[in-house]
């Protein structure tokens, strides 16, 4: 495995889907690769910091319209 | 930061999810206010994301998660737990935003939106030109650990993200954001959104490349 097929594979091997083989020929390139190693935490950083943009306050006027509609919904 | 949700091989089984979503759900029916405003809280941000990434228009996509909200309560009696709630809920919103989008449409019709769409291609996702004949490295990624972490995690990083995110084919856009924001599991993606496992997969690696790429230009 070179570098150019590695790099492919980060998702597969994030995923856990690789192969027995594949996952041990990819864990042993990485090891003694610090380009495809600073990669794969590149990814994992990107996830991270992907899962950020759930950080997004509900504005309160549609917040509180939503609890009365909640409130509403069990009126006959 | 939030940490990343923990979603690996100790994912409960369908019947023990289903167990836990349920007394959520059972709180919802009975009119549990604090639970109903602890979902909308939980969902609102990746909602409103999803909802953008079909509609665009922050104030669209606004009213679309308000109204997949007001869907859901209509329904709600009727949703036998099936499926997860949040599946569910999500379900909800895609279709709403859909119908928005398609309606919008008509409107003005959606211009260059997005590029070509290869989302589920399996070319490359990393330029070619930065590997040398041996397909080894020519000059490889920095490693991030020494970039300051008032960086990595500021404000102007973030944007950096969202604009990496909206610059992505629509196919992908949806799978990272269901995946990397909403937090869903793969066969969960997969089956919101009818896709195959492997076209999850690859959507997902090539959103991630993509975001991976545009935050290397800024981080080095
Ligand atoms: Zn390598």
């Amino acid at each position: 495995m070179n570098c150019r097929q590695v790099v492919e594979l980060m998702t597969d091997y994030l995923e856990g889907t690789l192969s027995a083989a594949d996952r041990a020929r990819f864990e042993e390139h990485i090891a003694g690769c610090d380009g495809c190693r600073a990669y794969l935490a590149q990814m994992r950083v990107t996830r991270r910091l992907v899962g950020r943009l759930a950080d997004e306050p509900i504005p309160e006027p549609v917040e509180r319209e939503l609890l009365e509609a909640f409130r509403n919904w069990r009126l006959p | 930061m939030q940490p990343l949700p923990f979603r690996s091989r100790s994912y409960p089984s369908p019947a023990e999810a289903e167990h836990i979503h349920d007394s959520e759900l059972e709180a919802l029916k009975a009119g549990d206010e604090a639970a109903f405003q602890s979902l909308i809280h939980r969902h609102h941000g990746p909602m409103l994301r999803l909802a953008m990434s079909h509609v665009g228009d922050r104030g669209v996509a606004e009213d679309v998660v308000q109204e997949a909200w007001l869907t859901c309560l209509r329904s709600l009696d009727r949703f036998e737990g099936r499926s997860s709630l949040k599946t569910w809920i999500f379900g909800i919103v895609i279709n709403v935003a859909r119908a928005r989008r398609r309606k919008e449409a008509r409107i003005l019709p959606f211009a260059s939106f997005w590029r070509r769409d290869d989302s589920d291609s399996r070319r490359p996702t990393v330029d070619q030109s930065r590997f040398g004949s041996d397909g080894m490295w020519r000059a490889g990624p920095h490693s991030w650990d020494n970039v300051p972490e008032s960086k990595v995690l500021g404000g102007e990083t973030l944007q950096k993200v969202k604009a990496a995110i909206e610059s992505l084919p629509p196919k992908q856009r949806e799978v990272i954001l269901l995946r990397d924001v909403a937090g869903f599991e793969a066969v969960e993606v997969s089956a919101l959104l009818g896709i195959s496992a492997a076209n999850q997969r690859v959507r997902l690696h090539r959103a991630r490349a993509a975001v991976r790429k545009m935050l290397e230009e800024y981080l080095g």
